[in-house]
């Protein structure tokens, strides 16, 4: 057999496999529809957990500046522990449950997160906090009124960073036995030495990051219809930075994982 | 009326950014602060709407010690306009100029109509209201923060170098607008800037403030530049303060000659013993435009019978009109003019008569004497 014949024989098998396994009526916790939904409800529940701790802390931090430096190393010292130890750690109190993995997980996007929320509220320009004072808005009014809303271009992108992140390492949560899509790729397709499983979950892992990646562009196309396009946004270092740490940790542990069926 | 008691501003480093000030700043006048880069210009326009809190003194509007108004509430009630017009990226232009009407309370519906009311008298056409700040040229930026700085109807107005950032053409049209504005609505106006022209132009009085945060001389501007306070101030309004002090004085005292002026239908032997007198002569159409000098020498050739008209004449240059220009306008036309005079015109641009340098001398002369 020639070898695109081979590959496309090969592509057949595995989509013949994930139709016949994408769900079972009669046993509804077994199947690859089952794993997505856990996937999809692990990761968004810390992307929105991580969301709503990121934007009170990052406002915290500004208005209280002596706070920041503390909080940060915080966060990033958390963010230097590998997730699948953090999992480990919390399984005596949690247990099998969802907040095994949505803890440690809403930290790592909080870590994402908050410095985005910071820089943002940094670089409203001055002038336009001045109007705003001398106009007459209270410190408060101000923070929630103009500030914020200037700066989020800055914390959506940081979001878009944070989730991809997020989607990908949920993945590691099934290491612990979690559920999730890297359920598919660890425990079958590892067990089996059998690729169809991890083609099928990485094809769907990456889908869903992009899938939410879009998600997240047309929320800043309809949240921020003023900001200028045609101008590279200065949010964009520390943008490139968090993306680069989140490489660095998330794909390496999954991709370790992943090596021995792929190589098998 | 916004009275500074003794008003000081010192940072805790050191810096005296405001020295004792005491002035007066009267209800529906324009006083500009004008002084170098650091004197305090900015620290004093901002003690008056509590941006800055002096730490000696006191500052009053209207009599009431200001720290006795709730700053937000205060400031509300005071107009403020900026350099890089501080607009708000996220809100539509006409929003930006709701913004206090809406702050105050107003419903969006009246405070938006009072919004497009206010784009026009500023000269702006309504239907950028719904642009982006960023989708405006900064001279058009600018008019947006005086528009929104005006949306409640303050009594009061700050301008902080509201124009310095606009190259200087749009910039003297955003003056005539201020002028044209404070004709009609006569606010008490604070504007501060550091180009002594802008403060002569714009001001009914001039506080100049001096390196340390010391006010140097407070007066009107034709005082100013007719006798400033010591060699500072002196410097600071430039050595051709005599020049720019013509300024102040209507061109209509100058005595126009109009014996040197001729329709082009003339014919070259009706001048001839005029050109023996006057090395220049105008000659203008039959409407009495300007159409251009003829000088003494080159007649000298011409046979008779040729009219004005087909003779080769040299620019006229710039005029200057009669009734409204100053005796500086008078000047710079005859400083111009390849003739050595300016043209005085009427307001509707017919040849009124010429002036000679050596009248325009003796007019300066006895006029700023
Ligand atoms: N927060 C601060 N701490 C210390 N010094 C300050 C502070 N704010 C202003 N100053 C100093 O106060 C002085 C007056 O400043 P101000 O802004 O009033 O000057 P200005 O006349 O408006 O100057 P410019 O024309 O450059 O705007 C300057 O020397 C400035 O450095
Ligand atoms: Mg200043």
């Amino acid at each position: 057999m020639s070898a695109p014949a081979a590959a496309l024989d090969w592509a057949q098998g595995v989509w013949d496999w994930a139709a016949a396994n994408w769900y079972y009526p009669d046993e509804p916790g077994r199947g690859i529809r089952p794993r997505l939904i856990e996937h999809i409800r692990l990761s968004y529940a810390s992307i929105a957990i991580g969301l709503l701790l990121a934007v009170p802390l990052g406002l915290a931090c500004v208005r209280w500046k002596p706070l920041y430096p503390p909080l940060l190393t915080g966060v990033n010292v958390l963010y230097a522990v590998p997730s699948i130890a953090l999992f480990f750690l919390l399984l005596p109190y949690t247990g099998f449950s969802d907040w095994t993995a949505i803890v440690p997980l809403a930290v790592y996007t909080l870590v994402i997160l908050l410095p985005n929320v910071v820089d943002g509220l940094h670089q409203v320009p001055d002038h336009v906090r001045q109007a705003a004072v001398a106009m007459g808005f209270g410190p408060l009014r101000r923070l929630v009124r103009v500030e914020t809303p200037v700066a989020l271009p800055v914390i959506i992108a940081g979001l878009r960073v944070a989730s991809v992140a997020t989607i990908s390492m949920v993945s590691v949560a099934s290491l612990v036995g979690l559920g999730g899509l890297g359920r598919l790729i660890l425990s079958d397709g590892f067990r089996r030495q059998f690729d169809a499983p991890i083609v099928v979950g990485v094809v769907l892992v990456v889908l869903l990051a992009f899938a939410t990646d879009a998600l997240l562009v047309l929320a800043q196309r309809l949240l921020t219809p003023w900001a200028r396009r045609d101008r590279p946004r200065t949010g964009s270092v520390r943008r490139r930075r968090a993306a680069a740490t989140a490489a660095a940790d998330a794909p390496a542990l999954a991709s370790t994982a992943v090596a021995p069926p792929g190589k098998g | 009326m916004i009275t500074f008691e003794g008003a000081a501003k010192h940072y805790p480093d050191g810096t005296v950014a405001v020295a004792d000030l005491d002035l007066t700043v009267e209800t529906g006048q324009t006083t500009v602060f004008v002084g170098p880069s650091g004197s305090g210009k900015t620290t004093s326009l901002r003690m008056i709407n509590r941006m800055v809190e002096p730490t000696r003194g006191t500052v009053r509007i209207d009599g009431v010690d200001i720290r006795d108004r709730d700053p937000a509430l205060l400031r509300r009630g005071i107009g403020y306009v900026i350099q890089q017009a501080g607009l708000f990226p996220h809100r539509t232009v006409l929003d930006n100029i709701a913004t206090v009407p809406l702050l105050l309370g107003t419903p969006r519906r009246a405070a938006r109509a009072r919004a497009a009311e206010l784009m026009e008298l500023v000269g702006l056409d309504p239907a950028m209201g719904r642009r982006w700040p960023h989708q405006l040229s900064g001279g058009q930026q600018q008019r947006v923060g005086v528009a929104r700085a005006l949306a409640a109807d303050p009594p009061v107005l700050l301008m902080d170098e509201p124009f310095s950032a606009v190259d200087p053409v749009v910039r003297t049209g955003l003056q005539d607008e201020l002028l044209r504005l404070q004709q009609e609505l006569r606010k008490t106006i604070v504007f501060v800037t550091h180009d002594i022209d802008e403060a002569v132009r714009l001001g009914d009085r001039i506080a100049v403030f001096r390196p340390g945060g010391e006010l140097a001389q407070y007066d009107s501007p034709e005082r100013l530049l007719t006798d400033p306070a010591d060699d500072f101030v002196e410097g600071f309004v430039g050595h051709d303060r005599g020049v720019r002090r013509l300024s102040f004085f209507p061109a209509r005292v100058l005595s126009l000659r109009d014996d040197v002026v001729f329709e082009d239908d003339l014919k070259v032997e009706d001048v001839r013993h005029i050109a023996a007198e006057h090395p220049w002569l105008l000659v203008v159409d039959t409407e009495r435009s300007p159409v251009g000098w003829l000088s003494d020498r080159s007649l000298v050739d011409v046979p008779s019978g040729i009219r004005l008209s087909e003779l080769d004449t040299v620019p006229f240059g710039h005029t200057f009109t009669v009734e409204t220009d100053s005796l500086r306008a008078a000047l710079d036309s005859a400083v111009l003019s390849p003739a050595g005079r300016a043209v005085g015109v009427d307001v509707d641009g017919r040849v009124l008569g010429v002036v000679t340098q050596d009248d325009l001398g003796a007019a300066l002369w006895s006029v700023t004497e």
